[in-house]
């Protein structure tokens, strides 16, 4: 295997993370110069400084074919750029969900730890290399529990950020140790060099090094058994930070686990399709069955992203092309909804201070707008036509069914029909019950809130109609790993 | 010379008290030193196998570097979150920082 030498050209993979440098060292530049109130703007700054890198990312960054670059470190290829693209529209939407949440919109620091862990997922959705790999993974992590406590006078949201980074360390080092192991046994740090020496593993080792990496990617992803830190972290974390772990942050997670197998252990390719299915079958089945009872939304939301984690695993159990294809798909359209879903939580949680979802009786009456994204949100989440929610579902199942997982389809389709149930709970509470006492009073939606639900409601719907050119973006990135 | 396999047993051996540690302790502080553990038994891991095996580049030497780098920058943030929820409650036992569960 061989590494090319540098080249200037090198940077155009590197420029949307140089980009996101620059643009988080602007905010610390207008942090120290603005005063309180004009700090909001740093949250239009962050937006409109990714915006910026999007696009430069599509004009610069555009792969020709799959290279390695930066002495292996990175592979440029079209699913890092399609997951880069991903991550970036993420932290786009959650600097805006952000800006009007006094104790988070208004410190800079927020916006620089947002900016510094999207960097982390551009690296770990493109690392070819186990030391690029471990440090990418960590560069994501740190500001995320950092993010997650962000409320130090908040009880619940310390408590967040508490259990994220000792549950977070543990299963990091855990994966580490997997890591040592693969480079020992290897002699190489290249995921394409450890593939290659992989023949000459004994099976239990090079099975057992597959299961200490699982334990940590499974983290990231929130997979059963590793998913018991994702409800107490996304209801005690701030509203916008919870949307941004449960949708960024799980599809780095999910980059991060398909690259790693399919390129490291195409070998074992009898044993870990089938230890993967069973995880996601139990994730689907535990997410939907514990959210069913859920009071707080937040809470309920968190169970549904375990839920959702599995969904989006059926189709990588296909390995196959058309599967990478659909977890891609399946991510986009995660992120347009389940944002959706936080941003309409974190602008109703800004006025009223309550999660809970009795509180939200009425609020059709009472904000009907703000009720016409959550209705589209969630029923994009529970998988209906015309949103974008189901066509991602279809193309999961399409995967597993044409690899011969008929049983795990048959596993997420019941459990879509428990989502269901308790998706539309919710909606019930907003467009069937009534509340007198607020049905008057003002719910208020900021300019960056509006303009943030609004984006995401209009893509939901966009790409329930129009996913063809998502899906054939889709399909060039798988191609990038077979 | 000492054969590599004592290292690896003796970075196995110090990974498992580690792990022991995080799953047993209820102080969060003992927690994150369990986790220190584990991460030395990996880095004992890394500088062995390159002593070893692996003389001709820095990969090893290079890698536990980075992982000293980040357990310093995962204890600096965590003690800071710990000293939070010690202000809030006057305790950082695990099992008593329960107020969301189920």
């Amino acid at each position: 295997m061989n590494i090319p030498a540098f080249q200037p050209s090198m940077y155009l993979a590197l420029v949307p993370v140089i980009s996101l440098i620059v643009v988080a060292l602007l905010v610390l530049l207008f942090d120290a110069l603005w005063d309180e109130e004009k700090r909001r703007n740093l949250g239009w700054l962050t937006f409109g400084g990714i915006l910026l890198t999007m696009v430069l990312t599509a004009f610069l960054s555009a792969p020709a074919s799959p290279s390695l670059v930066w002495g292996g470190m990175l592979r440029h290829d079209w699913l890092s750029f399609t997951f880069a693209q991903i991550f970036l529209f993420g932290a786009a939407i959650t600097a805006l969900l952000s800006m009007d949440i006094p104790a988070l919109g208004r410190r800079g620091e927020a916006y620089i730890l947002m900016l510094v862990s999207t960097i982390g997922m551009i690296l770990m959705a493109s690392a070819a290399d186990i030391v690029m790999l471990f440090l990418a993974i960590e560069t994501t992590s740190i500001p995320l529990y950092i993010l997650a406590g962000f409320f130090g006078k908040d009880d619940k949201s310390t408590e967040a950020g508490f259990k994220y980074l000792l549950f977070g360390a543990m299963t990091s080092s855990v994966m580490l140790y997997g890591l040592s192991l693969l480079y020992g046994f290897a002699r190489t740090t290249s995921l394409e060099g450890v593939a290659a020496a992989l023949g000459n593993f004994s099976p239990g080792l090079a099975l057992g090094t597959l299961v200490l990496l699982l334990v940590g990617f499974g983290f990231k992803v929130s997979l059963f058994p590793l998913h018991f830190w994702a409800p107490d972290v996304y209801e005690g974390a701030p509203t916008p930070i919870a949307g941004f772990l449960s949708t960024a942050s799980k599809a780095a997670g999910f980059a991060v686990l398909m690259r790693v197998f399919l390129t490291v252990y195409p070998s074992l390719e009898g044993y870990w399709p089938m230890l993967i299915a069973i995880a996601a079958a139990f994730s689907m089945t535990v997410g939907n069955l514990l959210a069913i009872n859920q009071k707080n939304i937040k809470r309920m939301l968190a169970y549904s992203s375990i839920a959702h984690a599995g969904y989006a695993l059926v189709g990588f159990v296909a390995v196959s092309e058309l599967g990478v294809n659909s977890v891609v798909f399946y991510l986009g359209a995660y992120l347009l909804t389940n944002l959706a879903a936080f941003g309409a939580v974190a602008v109703f949680w800004r006025v009223t201070g309550t999660d809970a979802i009795a509180d939200y009786a009425g609020l059709s009456r009472r904000k009907p707008w703000l009720a016409l994204a959550m209705l589209a949100a969630f029923l994009s989440l529970a998988g209906m036509p015309p949103f974008g929610g189901f066509i991602a579902k279809v193309l999961v199942f399409a995967a597993a069914v044409q690899a011969g997982y008929i049983w795990l389809v048959v596993v997420g389709v019941l459990n879509s029909i428990v989502g269901l149930y308790y998706y539309l709970k919710v909606l019930n509470e907003v467009y069937h019950h009534r509340n007198e006492e607020t049905e008057g009073l003002p719910l208020p939606i900021t300019a960056p809130q509006g303009i943030a639900l609004v984006v995401l409601s209009l893509g939901i719907i966009l790409i329930g109609f129009l996913f063809t050119p998502f899906f054939n973006l889709g399909t060039v990135a798988a191609a990038a790993l077979f | 010379m000492i054969p590599l396999s004592w290292y690896l047993i003796l970075a196995a051996a110090l990974f498992s008290i580690g792990l022991y540690g995080v799953l047993a302790r209820k102080n969060a502080v003992a927690i994150l030193m369990g986790v220190e553990l584990m991460l030395n038994a990996v880095n004992i891991n890394l500088v062995a196998f390159w002593r070893y095996l692996d003389l001709q580049t820095v990969a090893g030497q290079a890698f536990a570097l980075m992982v000293f780098a980040v357990a310093a920058a995962e204890v600096a943030v965590g003690l800071a979150l710990f000293i939070a929820v010690y202000r809030r409650r006057g305790t950082v036992a695990a099992d008593e920082i329960d107020l969301m569960k189920w």
